[in-house]
């Protein structure tokens, strides 16, 4: 017996002999449920138990990657060598990276079980208050007041759904709704007569630096130089983590699958600089470097991983996607936490505008958030976010931003007018969440494996 | 019989900060819990009359009756969920008032529900802490909570999951009980009610489960099963209370009762046997 007690359970361990057998959890069962890390102590064992998984129906993020992949190489057979250009995939990047904000905003909510169908047009009105008040002649804050200013009303507004969703159990479809009818009239009154703003000016210091957010380039050296500082600091603090917790006999993966982590994430930068440090210029105008949103987008997302995945609000947020009673039951404050989530989407959605508002240099009263709010959620859906709350990363808005901006791209180099581009959105987004739910059902337990 | 082997085994692994008591006889003022005279009505409804039940450490009651005789009224009084309108509640000899199941932890007193309170997307770590999470500088402090939910598991010989990081949802439903009662116990408790632990289970993960309860005996805590399984009273039980339409109407150790004796006074009340 003493040998049973020696037994760590953080291991894989299988039940002792003369111990009651526990006859649901099969080997197979158990393989296909279980994630795949949890189990291996090798690579080798790893990239087993993940085919196991893959096979079983649970294919994790393989479906975005292949979609991407199909996307791209459909369309640079379609565009004859045009769409996977730097210049053009630089393009497809910053026409991304609102989609991914977006899809970021909606995660929040969409984690707690709930939708946020104002986002579109929070976004329309970050970009618009952001606009109007680095306007000369007009308020002329600096940029940085104008954008903070932008993200409390923005976050305020959430707070207003929140409050309503959670204290007077109203649901958040229709709360939403009707915040979208309201921000769409909001951003109607700040533009005004004049229908629109231009932060495009070269000569206003304050309208510059917005511009320049998404529209200015960091230099080619000081690209690679930062790739390399923020490559080494996460990669060894990833493998720091990791290896600390084998050695204190915690659960953690084996060391060639944390190897082969960190080597992806500095390959997909690396690939991602190289692409922009590509002269994109046409005739002697020489365009290279990194767009600034692509670190900052990178900063926020960082910041959403920690608040998510290492805080006892992100804990919570999950909890009460998975199970609410659970969650009141342990003494989570479930208020408040849904209306921080609230708030934190609108926060992100307002945090999206202002790149809308770069992007374009200035808005206008044409601002479609109806249609920008779906884009939103089919990135997260894409990316696998569950609807149903409790399961989903905020890293997979970064996929599912990239596949909805890859569609929206191509389809734009051939001129394809905008009536099939909706239709081939919406293709995709019908098949990620038939994929999204055939894999559920293909798994034995029917709920959470993909957390 | 496997549980005794288990039983020796067990009180060699102690509990994190938890005392051991298995050696305290079970004499009424001993009890770690008593119930004196609970009254609980509703309305003109009359849910409890004038209840009396001991809870003795390191023994396991059984509580036992028919739907609607005030099992879950009577818990739910322990627990501080309701306020009894008569009667007394002495908490290890002090007389005590239960405001909130604030105070019903605070005293060392953990309920397991019938649907266990389990979030399925977390993992088991994650569900051992909910709402009591550690946490060091603003983060969550993961290796101390998989560590001490780690040993909690292993001294109730908890070994059968593959990973103490899977989702909770891909457990059977006999690990998913022993998850929730390793959540009770984990918190300084020293008296865990169960309620219909077993209602779900197949017979293999019905025995794991009872070698639990076994287990938590072992430990020196005061258990009570609520269940109509006879099976399980007969199999795991010190003690038997029942209850009859708000009234207790026997108590004792079990060698006095017998199946048809507490069916009688589920039913009827009272036994001529």
């Amino acid at each position: 017996m003493a040998k049973a007690d020696d037994a760590m359970i953080t291991g894989a361990v299988g039940p002792e002999p003369g111990e009651i057998e526990d006859t649901t959890d099969l080997p197979a069962a158990a393989a296909a449920v279980v994630p795949a890390e949890l189990v291996a102590d090798s690579l080798r064992q790893y990239a087993r138990a993940r085919l196991a998984k893959t096979l079983s129906g649970d294919s994790g993020a393989l479906p975005v990657i292949l979609a991407l992949v199909i996307i791209s190489v459909a369309f640079e057979i379609w565009t004859q060598g045009l769409f996977l250009s730097p210049g053009n995939l630089v393009n497809l990047f910053i026409e991304s990276m609102v989609f991914m904000t977006l899809g970021m905003a909606e995660i929040f909510v969409l984690l707690l079980g709930e939708i946020d169908l104002s986002a579109g047009y929070v976004l329309a009105v970050g970009a618009a208050i952001t606009g109007i008040l680095v306007q000369k002649p007009g308020p002329d804050w600096p940029w940085w007041l104008a954008v903070a200013f932008a993200l409390v009303c923005c976050g305020a507004t959430g707070a207003v759904w929140g409050t309503l969703v959670s204290r007077l159990h109203l649901p958040s479809f229709v709360v939403t709704l009707a915040g979208l009818l309201v921000m769409w009239g909001v951003m109607l009154v700040i533009l005004g007569n004049a229908g629109g703003v231009s932060v495009a000016s070269s000569v206003l210091p304050n309208q510059h630096v917005l511009y320049q957010i998404v529209n200015g380039n960091i230099p080619p050296l000081a690209g690679w130089i930062a790739l390399a500082a923020i490559g080494a600091l996460l990669g060894g603090l990833i493998w720091t983590r990791e290896s600390g917790r084998r050695r204190r006999g915690l659960v953690a993966p084996p060391p060639g699958v944390t190897a082969v982590k960190i080597a992806f994430f500095v390959a997909a930068g690396i690939a991602v600089v190289a692409i922009c440090n590509a002269n994109r210029g046409a005739l002697t105008r020489v365009v290279e470097g990194v767009p600034w949103v692509v670190p900052i987008v990178f900063v926020v997302l960082l910041v959403w991983i920690l608040l998510l995945q290492r805080t006892r609000f992100g804990r919570y947020v999950y909890a009460i996607g998975g199970n609410p009673d659970a969650a009141r039951r342990a003494g989570i404050n479930l208020a408040a936490v849904r209306t921080w989530g609230f708030v934190l989407a609108a926060v992100t959605a307002g945090f999206s505008g202002v790149l809308y508002l770069s992007w374009q240099g200035g808005t206008s009263t044409n601002v479609n958030g109806g249609q920008y709010v779906l884009y939103g959620v089919a990135a997260a859906v894409i990316g696998g976010t569950s609807l149903f709350g409790g399961r989903g990363k905020i890293a997979q808005a970064v996929l599912g931003g990239l596949v909805i901006g890859a569609i929206y791209n191509g389809l734009y180099l051939q001129g394809v007018q905008v009536q099939w581009q909706l239709i081939a959105t919406g293709v995709v987004l019908i098949g990620a969440v038939l994929v999204d739910t055939l894999s559920r059902r293909g798994t034995l337990s029917g709920s959470s494996t993909r957390i | 019989m496997n549980s005794n082997s288990d039983a020796q085994t067990s009180t060699v692994v102690s509990l994190p900060n938890l005392s051991s008591a298995a050696a305290r006889p079970a004499g009424d003022d001993e009890s770690l819990l008593r119930l004196r005279g609970i009254d609980k009505h509703f309305g003109p409804v009359q849910a409890l009359y004038q209840v009396d039940l001991d809870l003795p450490a390191a023994q396991v009651t059984a509580l036992c009756g028919d739907n609607g005789a005030g099992k879950s009224v009577l818990t739910k009084c322990i627990a501080g969920i309701h306020q009894p309108d008569h009667g007394e509640i002495f908490w290890e000899g002090r007389r005590v008032h239960i405001r909130g199941p604030r105070d019903a932890s605070s005293f060392g007193i953990e309920i397991v529900y019938q649907d266990l309170a389990l979030a399925d997307n977390l993992d088991i770590v994650q569900n051992m802490f909910l709402g009591r999470e550690r946490v060091q500088r603003m983060f969550l402090d993961e290796d101390s909570m998989e560590r001490a939910a780690a040993e909690t598991l292993k001294s109730l010989r908890v070994t059968t999951v593959r990973s103490i990081r899977q989702p909770v949802g891909s457990l059977s439903g006999g690990q998913r009980q022993a998850v929730a009662v390793a959540r009770a116990v984990m918190w300084n408790s020293k008296l865990v009610i169960l309620d219909e632990p077993t209602a779900a289970l197949g017979v293999a993960q019905t025995q794991m489960v009872l070698d639990l309860v076994r287990r938590l005996k072992d430990h020196g805590l005061a258990v009570m099963v609520i269940t109509h399984n006879l099976n399980d009273v007969f199999e795991v039980a010190d003690r038997i209370a029942v209850l009859q339409l708000g009234r207790k109407v026997a108590e004792g150790v079990v060698s006095e009762f017998d199946r048809q004796s507490v069916v009688d006074f589920m039913t009827t009340g009272r036994s001529d046997r």
